[in-house]
């Protein structure tokens, strides 16, 4: 055989192998998911069989089927049809995502079409501010949050989330990523046939920078479904509360109550993972983006 | 008054009216009430008087605030090289792939999982007699070397390591995103020149990637960093408001001050980690644009 082609079959191996190589922690995501839908498709009975031994402090492990022996869709019903909490905390989720997102649409999004066009004197200040503040974590913002919504009677109300979160200066970065891709030239020629400045923020900023704003969308989607510490400190009355604080809350007498509203949490989370997978990428790689 | 004056005066104006609604936000909702936290720092909790630096003398010699600063210290510096590197690692074995997607899609998943889901499966996983001990009981006895293992993971030191794994786990697609664009960002003429002069694979890496990569590492550094802050949702979730000494973090003590209302100790450390952040941040912004 050519040295050539045993060569060409060499680096085909060994790109084989990096595949698998990579595709092994692939299982660490898999195995969660599908965990959590074998457990979700068991009954009673059966799941309790299999989890039973991490309460009891006698012999033997935790064992599972990937395949229940007799799949149910009972948990399901349960959550849905028995359950009418759960549609309050989820609709308590939806609700605090689509505020917070519309709210950042109408406050960030102009603001970072400023930063990025209109460069102005102190503007380059005023924006590594809104870097800072956006790498301060909640624990430090946390005391004044609290007295600001104290203040203003907001406390154990939704709106004690939305607000905070409408005026967060991450999406004003991310979509900032986007119109600073914009060329110049391009708002110049509108300027000189003529169009005012709100039209060309509508007409030609909106169409041409809309990657970095529905970036910002996706992760902020993916990071309020998941809202925890806020809700945690602001809100008492468990009625308010979202998805995200309610699961851990089940206990393990339910187990196959929890598989299943963890299965349906997760949903959302998915369908917005897939189908904004680009833009999740884009808005990751905008967040790295030099200013 | 001159062409320029005017468009200098037009281009302020509409800076301002896009930037100015979402900065009043900030202002009401982020930086009026910090102000009123550093006043409170400097007064007693119950009376409001000028209590000079008392407030912060008490946390610095507060236990659990030293506890909860070296652990925090700690899980960070072990967590930001270990990602780092790794994500470092995947990126360059998936640029030599064609066909990345599929791989990326597997390491991105973990960031649109909400803790809540998660944390289930880590509690199976790593309960005494969950699927971690059962795993490394089985390889005990195909390879005949250890017995039965029955670790406590959540309840001891062992602890901090989930918590770096649940970490590295949910992040690792980010950094990978982030080290792959800059990767793409580096000439393949230079590179190709390199090997042209004879540098090998390990030189080229050395000498032409890594001094290329200097602006993704900030990034990766500085976003891995905030992340860090998010992983008391895993520790909150799996071992509660008083988890094992060693995953006893900053997060914990300002939620636990919060709810038993010691404000003026909160302000005083609220303080202090947000100056140390602040000064932290704008020091490598500076050092990152000189460059």
């Amino acid at each position: 055989m050519d040295l050539q082609r045993l060569k060409k079959i060499g680096s085909r191996a060994k790109k084989a192998l990096l595949s698998l190589i990579l595709l092994l922690p692939a299982m660490l995501v898999i195995l969660p998911i599908l965990l959590l839908l074998s457990g979700s498709l068991m009954d009673t009975w059966e799941l309790g069989k299999y989890i039973s031994p991490a309460f009891t402090d006698g012999g033997g492990f935790v064992s599972w089927k990937l395949l229940p022996d007799y799949p149910s869709f009972a948990g399901y019903g349960k959550l849905l049809f028995e359950t009418p909490q759960f549609f309050v905390l989820f609709w308590n989720s939806v609700k605090l995502v689509a505020c917070i997102l519309a709210g950042q649409l109408l406050v960030a999004v102009p603001a970072a079409w400023g930063f990025a066009v209109y460069q102005v004197k102190g503007g380059r200040g005023l924006f590594a501010l809104y870097v800072v503040l956006m790498l301060l974590p909640f624990q430090v913002t946390m005391l004044s949050s609290y007295l600001v919504l104290n203040e203003l009677s907001l406390l154990n109300t939704h709106q004690a989330i939305i607000l905070p979160a409408v005026f967060s200066t991450f999406p004003v970065f991310l979509s900032y990523g986007g119109f600073k891709g914009i060329p110049y030239q391009m708002l110049e020629a509108a300027r000189v046939d003529g169009a005012g400045e709100l039209t060309i923020f509508v007409r030609l900023g909106l169409p041409l920078g809309k990657s970095g704003l529905l970036s910002a969308m996706v992760l902020g989607f993916l990071e309020y479904w998941n809202l925890m510490e806020q809700p945690m400190a602001f809100l008492e009355d468990k009625s308010l509360w979202p998805l995200s604080l309610y699961l851990p809350e089940i206990t393990w007498g339910q187990a196959g109550f929890a598989f299943c509203a963890s299965v349906v949490t997760l949903i959302p989370a998915v369908f917005v993972f897939v189908i904004g997978q680009d833009y999740l990428e884009q808005g990751i790689i905008y967040s790295g983006l030099k200013e | 008054m001159t062409a320029r004056g005017k468009m200098g005066k037009k281009k302020r104006r509409f800076f301002y009216l896009f930037v100015l609604p979402g900065f009043l936000g900030i202002m009401i909702f982020v930086l009026l009430p910090f102000l009123d936290v550093v006043k409170r720092s400097f007064t007693t909790a119950v009376t409001g008087e000028f209590s000079a630096g008392k407030n912060y003398q008490a946390i610095f010699q507060n236990q659990a605030f030293l506890l909860a600063v070296k652990n925090t210290v700690r899980f960070t510096l072990v967590c930001i090289p270990i990602l780092v590197t790794l994500g470092l690692a995947v990126a360059l074995a998936l640029n030599c792939l064609k066909e990345k997607s599929l791989i990326k899609s597997a390491y991105l998943f973990p960031l649109a999982m909400p803790t809540a889901t998660v944390v289930m499966v880590w509690k199976l996983t790593f309960y005494k007699q969950g699927f971690f001990n059962l795993f490394l009981t089985r390889i005990g006895l195909l390879t005949g070397l250890w017995g039965e293992v029955r670790r406590d993971y959540l309840g001891t030191a062992a602890a901090f390591w989930v918590l770096v794994g649940s970490y590295v786990w949910k992040n690792m697609g980010y950094t990978v995103i982030l080290w792959l664009a800059g990767l793409a960002g580096i000439s393949g003429e230079m590179l190709e020149a390199a090997k042209v002069d004879g540098a090998g694979g390990w030189q080229r890496f050395w000498r032409i990637m890594l001094p290329n990569l200097k602006g993704s590492l900030y990034t990766i550094v500085i976003l891995s960093f905030l992340n860090s802050f998010k992983i008391y949702r895993e520790a909150y979730l799996t071992a509660g408001a008083y988890p094992d000494q060693s995953i006893y973090l900053l997060q914990h003590l300002f939620n636990n001050w919060f709810v038993n209302l010691e404000l003026d100790k909160m302000a005083a450390a609220a303080v202090c980690t947000g100056g140390i952040l602040m000064v932290a941040i704008l020091a490598l912004q500076r050092l990152w644009e000189d460059e």
